[in-house]
């Protein structure tokens, strides 16, 4: 049942982040860490796991599928409720630093990404 | 209209899909007819989103973009954490262990690197502006790793006000170019694959810049990028406030 899939991806999202949460405090931290990371790896675990209930191209499966197709859709919406306004008057002080660590970023991606292949 | 707004935000969510499907309608007309494939939809509908946020935000003074405006206040749900954490872990549905393996310590590695490595460049900016005050060096400095490492930061060394939004501003700058930029450099830096994007992820970090990025650019990198930027955060807040808080001291001296 699709019911199925995506109560399985509620409880994983639940899980990593209220696990992020917990890390997060332990470490003295407002911030969650990890959370989203960690339910990622539960989803995983339940779909790569020997004998997993939760296979693609099942109904239960394709309840997990539809939200990773509205995950576009979702960013969208979260664009268009960021708070663009502050960063474009934020200045010349903070639009350089932001603009500074974006390419130093991009810069620094295919030194890292040619170690990582070797 | 007063009516209507009451209508509108008993039903949000489901006027917010009502928005984003039109918005992304226009977006991949836009995409087919007059950016001839240069641009991808999903880029233009992102871009044409960030747009109406700032339309929105100029207009209302809020700061939750077209989420301000009562008729659209649902697209503030849809578009909220809840969703997109819901929607990121979806994309990992699929994913081959394996392939996240691909990327090994250097996916690791790129997390703090990343850090240091915005800090860096904010807190150098902050000081060409003439900041002498080690704690807003470092404030503006964890602003440009994420918009929430630098009031956590800020917070907790008890910086003023005005710095504190100097380094969300910072934080926010980032976190829009780095949505708008990553499809149009993305093949320069070699963005097609799972082990660059992980450590695109941790490099970057701010999670909505990272994962608007990567939707515009190859839905399928998404989990990839989501998995390292999602330490990001957490090693920015914990980082801050401590060891870059110390060096950026020792390195202007006793003020």
């Amino acid at each position: 049942m699709v019911i199925y899939g995506v109560a399985v991806l509620a409880g994983c999202t639940l899980v990593g982040l209220y696990v992020g949460d917990l890390l997060g405090a332990a470490l003295g931290l407002e911030a969650n860490v990890g959370g989203v990371g960690i339910a990622m790896l539960l989803m995983i675990a339940c779909t790569n796991v020997k004998g997993a209930p939760l296979k693609p191209g099942t109904p239960a499966g394709s309840g997990v599928d539809h939200w990773g197709l509205m995950y576009i859709p979702i960013i969208v919406a979260m664009a268009a409720q960021q708070n663009v306004a502050a960063a474009v008057s934020g200045g010349a002080m903070a639009m350089l630093a932001g603009v500074a660590a974006v390419v130093a970023g991009f810069a620094l991606v295919p030194v890292l990404a040619r170690m990582a292949r070797k | 209209m007063m009516g209507l707004e009451k209508f509108a935000a008993a039903n949000g969510l489901l006027v917010g899909f009502l928005f984003v499907g039109l918005l992304m309608m226009l977006a991949y007309w836009i995409a087919r007819h007059l950016a001839r494939g240069l641009l991808h939809g999903s880029a233009i509908a992102i871009a044409l989103g960030l747009l109406l946020a700032w339309v929105a935000g100029e207009q209302t003074g809020g700061n939750k973009g077209v989420a301000d405006w009562p008729l659209l206040a649902g697209v503030g749900v849809l578009g909220g954490s809840m969703f997109r954490d819901f929607a990121i872990v979806a994309t990992a549905f699929g994913v081959r262990l394996s392939d996240l393996r691909s990327a090994g310590w250097v996916a690791a590695l790129s997390i703090p690197l990343g850090v240091v490595l915005s800090f860096l460049c904010g807190a150098v900016v902050a000081y060409g502006f003439g900041l002498r005050d080690p704690v807003a060096i470092t404030t503006i400095g964890a602003g440009a790793a994420t918009y929430i490492v630098g009031p956590v930061t800020g917070a907790s060394l008890g910086a003023a006000s005005d710095i504190i939004s100097l380094s969300i501003a910072a934080g926010l700058v980032k976190a829009v170019l780095v949505m708008i930029a990553t499809p149009l450099v993305a093949k320069r830096i070699g963005l097609d694959n799972p082990a660059s994007a992980m450590v695109y992820g941790g490099l970057m970090g701010t999670n909505s810049g990272v994962t608007g990025g990567l939707a515009a650019t190859d839905p399928k990198l998404v989990p990839y990028g989501a998995m390292t930027a999602t330490f990001y955060t957490g090693l920015g807040c914990l980082m801050g406030p401590s060891v870059l808080f110390l060096a950026v001291k020792a390195l202007l001296g006793p003020a």
